[in-house]
């Protein structure tokens, strides 16, 4: 049974107000199908969980300019000044998380653990209103494992069961995020026939993708 | 010389053969391009690579391959890719030998400043924290002053990018030693005072008998 379905039919299942996590960096990984296609279908209310918010008119940007997120946990909005104008304003919460650290609370999210124990914010403000751990005397940070309702994951190679390979720098929080939300949709470049991709080299297996984005026909 | 070359030019002397550096977005990028080649530095870039080189050639830019600003980079041969935990893993977890970044503030003890200005610039800290509280050493390679505002200060006023002091301040005027007493005046720039130094710097100096002079080419 093939897991493929349109971009257009797979926004249709996010609705509004959802939790995403949605893979990239600066744009880069990013499932730009899918990310056109919540603007196109007017989605509000989102909260998304992501590296950053690229810039405006690119990737996470889009959603942003589009005002569809009231919500951004994120290590870097620097590059996209209207997600610090929305800020500003009052319209969007933005939810500031050294980029290791929001690694992490995904992964534990993901991999079933109870929180992140790091050393990263320490003495900082970051460090505000959370509880702290001495190991070995030393300082360590608790901080929360995060989860999402929906992961927009871009993938170089998805076979039809959903087992996915990664681009160079375009990996980054993808595999991260394929594990860490309760419906998972890949965005490949390509779609290989099951067998393809050599065991060895997939590095989201199958059974976590929920969904892959079809090619959009050119035979309508 | 230009201030941000003699920077990059006097950081890339302090890059051991072998090592694994990660260079901030900005002044400190410049670093790359002036450390020879056969000098074999493993250059690291956060968002998941090892081996990167600035600048492809042109025609040979890929999509799947940038630098942390999104910018198209180049992977030398022997390079490795990774995702967001692999990479702060290699930081935090004592794998990588030097970080050079930039800073808004850095006080007499070392600490470093430079993610974010209250009220007027919040862009959020990346890998910054990760990378200064992570590294085996930091260096932050800065201007001396901003607008004549002093960067160098008895203590910082901004808020905190970690609790673990930085290891070398180097600016277009000198290079600095954070210590627990204080900032050493190290090294100057050719041409510079000693005098100049002090008075461009928010704290007082520790002055050792002999200052030399940045040996540059």
């Amino acid at each position: 049974m093939s897991k493929t379905i349109r971009a257009a039919e797979a926004a249709a299942r996010i609705p509004d107000g959802a939790v995403l996590m949605i893979g990239g960096f600066m744009g880069v990984g990013s499932p730009h199908r899918l990310i056109d296609e919540l603007v196109r279908q007017g989605r509000k209310g989102l909260t998304v969980i992501a590296n950053d918010t690229a810039r405006p008119g690119v990737a996470i940007g889009k959603l942003i300019s589009a005002r569809a997120v009231c919500r951004v946990i994120a290590s870097h909005i620097g590059t996209n000044p209207e997600t610090q104008a929305q800020m500003i304003a009052g319209e969007l919460q933005v939810e500031l998380v050294p980029q290791g650290t929001l690694a992490e609370r995904i992964r534990a999210g993901g991999f079933g653990l109870g929180a992140v124990v790091t050393a990263t914010g320490v003495g900082t403000v970051v460090a505000e209103g959370k509880r702290t751990i001495e190991i070995d005397g030393k300082t360590f940070l608790l901080e929360m494992p995060l989860r999402a309702d929906f992961a927009l994951v871009n993938a170089r190679q998805a076979d039809h069961i959903g087992n996915l390979a990664y681009a160079l720098t375009a990996r980054n929080f993808n595999p991260l995020i394929a594990m860490a939300a309760d419906v998972v949709i890949a965005e490949p470049q390509e779609i290989v026939p099951v067998g393809v991709i050599p065991p060895d080299a997939v590095m989201t297996p199958s059974v976590v993708v929920s969904h892959i984005i079809a090619k959009e026909s050119v035979h309508g | 010389m230009d201030d941000k070359l003699l920077i990059a030019k006097r950081v890339a002397q302090e890059l051991k053969p072998g090592t694994l550096v990660n260079l901030g977005i900005g002044l400190p990028t410049l670093v790359a391009s002036l450390v020879p080649r056969d000098a074999h530095i493993f250059f690291q870039s956060e968002n998941g690579i090892i081996g990167m080189q600035s600048i492809p050639e042109h025609g040979l830019e890929d999509d799947d391959l940038t630098d942390a600003g999104g910018r198209p980079i180049s992977a030398l041969p022997g390079a490795a890719t990774f995702d967001s935990a692999m990479s702060f893993g290699l930081i935090r977890g004592g794998h990588l030998d030097v970080t050079v970044l930039g800073g808004l503030q850095v006080d007499a003890q070392g600490h470093l400043a430079n993610w974010m200005v209250p009220g007027k610039m919040v862009p959020g800290m990346g890998g910054a924290m990760d990378l200064v509280t992570g590294a085996r050493r930091v260096i932050v390679a800065m201007t001396h002053t901003a607008k004549g505002e002093h960067k160098i200060v008895d203590e910082c006023t901004l808020p905190l990018t970690s609790a673990r002091c930085v290891d070398l301040v180097v600016t277009e005027l000198a290079v600095l030693r954070p210590t627990p007493e204080g900032m050493v005046l190290q090294e100057l720039a050719p041409g510079v005072t000693v005098d100049l130094v002090q008075a461009a710097t928010g704290t007082t100096l520790i002055m050792p008998a002999q200052v030399p002079v940045m040996a540059l080419d």
